[in-house]
């Protein structure tokens, strides 16, 4: 066959048959959750393709001309090349506005995707050793893709992106001590500087997706390299893998998740609009509009900005500006929490064995409130960060809704901790009982069934 | 051909339909909504026809993985560990020339972080300072010099100085509020628009509270009382712009604001 006799060639080349066998005959643990990441893989090549088909269009320049193309309500009006190039590609290239819509929705997806698996490995105790090197790589992805995900929707130079980007650049200079210089590398000068939408453009098309594309490829090498990990289960050990073969039944299913998450992405992209720039309408530093909400992902940080007390602290006579403590330092407590927590664990369990084998989230209840519990911290910011939309439909001041989420944001986790911790109790009282039960066997010699005598 | 094997020739249909349906959709003039739905059901055939095969046709099977790759045997762990310490007791011979490779790398290393530099213009005072200055005329976005019998009570308006106009830096807001209020001025009051928050235009006037509303993240600013913060997440006062009206009504700066404007940073105090 056609496809033997080009694995022979290459194999006379590179010698790679027994990999080959290994390769396509590599286990693959059956568990819905472990499609999670995957999910991620096929969302960052969709963006990837999406993505570059737009930077073909897309004219990253602040230098302001008047508009004159087919979306007449905007006829006439002066903007940056930078929004007009997004318009083109729009409403004037064939297929754009569909893919542009597609990008967004997939960027949407991609973070959602992250989080969710992140919450999988957190839960199960994926992150044990041998696993605390993908776990730090995964962290250091969310980040990145975070901020891959703001700098995109930073670049139209919109009302919103540039409102945005305004926060964003006082939260560099918000930073002790290197603050203003650090505005002024990033920006390249005061605010709004000709220069922040082609750097913008220059990180959002290459350097981040590099980035984002060497941390995938270490971080699937290594799950390579160290196999799966898998729920208990019959035959499943502290140092096996079982699963479906990677060839063929993995690949098909791989496939039809691929398939799946093409079908969401562009069926949202046609029906869904997203981000409708035109509407938003040019950037100009004095222009304002409410209600304006970012990408869900940076949803906890707008909340945080809104909750945040208004406290300066003056050191030396200097500033630290109230913005400093939500935007800066609650997520370096929040990312530095997170990448070393596997070490944080290990120091209160003393548990230094290596792990192959998958908590259930019942199994170890407080390691599963406290992942409740961050969850809900992260919701309770996010939500905050609607707080005067909600305002507006409760008909209760925005000083009280206020006064709600900074309660909430601190009272939620707690809460949400115990509830969790007693569901997982309860949950194991239960769970235990049918593992009471479960018994291995294995064959005898006479060729019957005798109870095995598990290690 | 069996029920189930028909019913994944159907989904493969469906991904030739939805394929043609997109060029069709292309070819006449691309509406996004067909295209997307014609891409859109190319791919869910697709996924439908890919489970079905995983499910229906291919026999389930299970295969076990040993994990063999780590921690690797002792004695390749001594034999790494040795090639380390050798290749370190190579390198470390000459102790000084190694000193000088550690100090001629950073020097190399510092070199080439120079240019880094390029990327940002020297600081200067420009967070200190706008475009305002004694005399300037206050102006609309349009050029227009703004009048004492401009503005009604109760009303804003943004504002530039004249030789500045949209400047996004010396933005203000003009609000005009009763003579009574503001003697000197005929009851105009002016305030930076640059929130000392985050940096978004205090947009909105809120007249029958005399306060000033960001839209951003809602910090309320009391026009009365030099822009002192009402509610809300700003940790200063707006920074106010000193006006007089002159005798031919026109409304002037008397100087720059005597603060700097917008959010906040290390050395905006003291120094
Ligand atoms: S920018 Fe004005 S309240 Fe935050």
């Amino acid at each position: 066959m056609i496809v033997e006799r080009f694995a022979d060639w290459i194999d006379e080349r590179l010698g790679t048959a027994h990999f080959v066998h290994h390769a396509l005959r590599k286990a693959f643990p059956d568990h819905w959750s472990f499609m999670l990441g995957e999910i991620n893989m096929y969302a960052f090549v969709i963006l990837v393709a999406t993505g570059t088909f737009l930077a073909l269009f897309f004219d990253p320049n602040t230098s302001k001309t008047i508009y004159h193309g087919p979306y007449w309500l905007l006829d006439g009006q002066q903007m940056s090349h930078a929004y007009e190039s997004t318009l083109y590609l729009s409403f004037v290239v064939n297929g754009g506005l569909l893919l542009r819509q597609i990008h967004h929705w997939t960027a949407l997806i991609f973070l959602a995707g992250i989080v969710v698996h992140m919450a999988r490995i957190f839960l199960t105790g994926a992150f044990r050793k041998p696993r605390e090197i993908n776990w730090v790589l995964g962290i250091a992805l969310f980040g990145v893709s975070m901020f891959e995900g703001f700098c995109g929707y930073s670049l139209p130079d919109d009302l919103l992106s540039g409102t945005g980007l305004r926060i964003a650049d006082s939260v560099a200079l918000s930073v002790p001590v290197i603050g203003a210089w650090l505005s002024f590398l990033l920006l390249g000068g005061n605010f709004p500087s000709q220069q922040m939408i082609p750097r913008l453009f220059v990180a959002h098309i290459f350097i981040l997706p590099a980035v984002i594309a060497g941390l995938i490829t270490v971080h699937l090498a290594i799950v390579w390299r160290q196999k799966h990990s898998q729920f208990p289960g019959p035959l499943r050990t502290e140092d096996n893998v079982v699963g479906s073969p990677m060839f063929p039944v993995y690949a098909v299913k791989s496939l039809a998740l691929l398939a799946v998450i093409v079908f969401v992405v562009c069926a949202l992209g046609a029906t869904t609009q997203i981000n409708p720039i035109w509407l938003w309408g040019p950037y100009d530093p004095w222009k304002a509009s409410s209600p304006a909400q970012p990408d869900w992902y940076v949803g906890w940080l707008e909340g945080a900005l809104r909750i945040a007390p208004p406290w300066a602290w003056h050191p030396f006579g200097r500033t630290i500006p109230s913005v400093f403590w939500p935007t800066v330092l609650l997520p370096a407590i929040v990312f530095g929490f997170l990448l070393l927590w596997p070490w944080i664990e290990r120091a209160i369990t003393r548990d230094h064995r290596s792990h192959q084998l998958l908590d259930r989230p019942r199994e170890v209840p407080w390691r599963t409130a406290l992942g409740a519990a961050l969850l809900t911290f992260g919701f309770a910011l996010t939500a905050a960060g609607s707080d005067d939309v909600q305002a507006r439909y409760l008909h209760v001041s925005i000083v009280d809704i206020v006064h709600f989420y900074q309660a909430f944001t601190l009272g939620g986790p707690l809460l949400a901790f115990v509830v969790a911790y007693a569901a997982a109790s309860e949950l194991r009282e239960k769970g235990g009982v049918r593992k009471a039960h479960r018994v291995s066997l294995k064959r005898n010699t006479r060729g019957g069934f005798e109870e095995d005598s598990v290690p | 051909m069996n029920r189930r094997e028909l019913a994944i020739a159907f989904a493969l249909f469906l991904t030739v339909i939805g394929s043609g349906g997109f060029i069709a959709a292309y070819a006449t003039g691309g509406n996004t909504l067909y295209e997307g739905l014609g891409l859109g059901g190319a791919a869910l055939g697709l996924c439908l026809a890919a489970l079905g095969w995983a499910f229906w046709i291919l026999p389930a099977e299970q295969v076990v993985d040993e994990i063999v790759t780590y921690p690797s045997p002792h004695d390749q762990r001594v034999a790494a560990d040795l090639a380390i310490e050798r290749g370190i007791e190579k390198i470390s011979r000459p102790r000084l020339l190694l000193a000088m490779l550690g100090g001629a790398l950073a020097c190399f290393g510092a070199a080439l972080l120079v240019p880094l530099r390029s990327l940002g213009p020297k600081l200067g005072d420009t967070l200190f300072h706008t475009a305002w200055r004694n005399g300037s005329v206050v102006v609309r976005d349009d050029g227009t010099p703004v009048k004492v019998s401009d503005l009604e009570v109760d009303s804003a308006l943004l504002v530039f100085p004249h030789d500045a106009v949209e400047d996004a830096a010396s933005q203000v807001t003009l609000v005009r509020v009763t003579e009574s209020e503001a003697p000197q001025t005929h009851g105009y009051i002016a305030y930076s628009r640059v929130c000392t928050h985050a940096g978004c235009p205090v947009a909105l006037y809120r007249a029958p509270d005399r306060q000033l509303l960001c839209p951003c993240h809602q910090s309320l600013f009391n026009v009365l009382a030099d822009g002192a913060v009402v509610s809300g997440p700003a940790d200063r006062a707006l920074p106010r712009l000193p006006l007089v009206v002159g005798d031919d009504g026109v409304l002037r700066a008397t100087g720059d604001f005597s603060s700097p404007v917008g959010p906040g940073f290390w050395e905006e105090t003291g120094g």
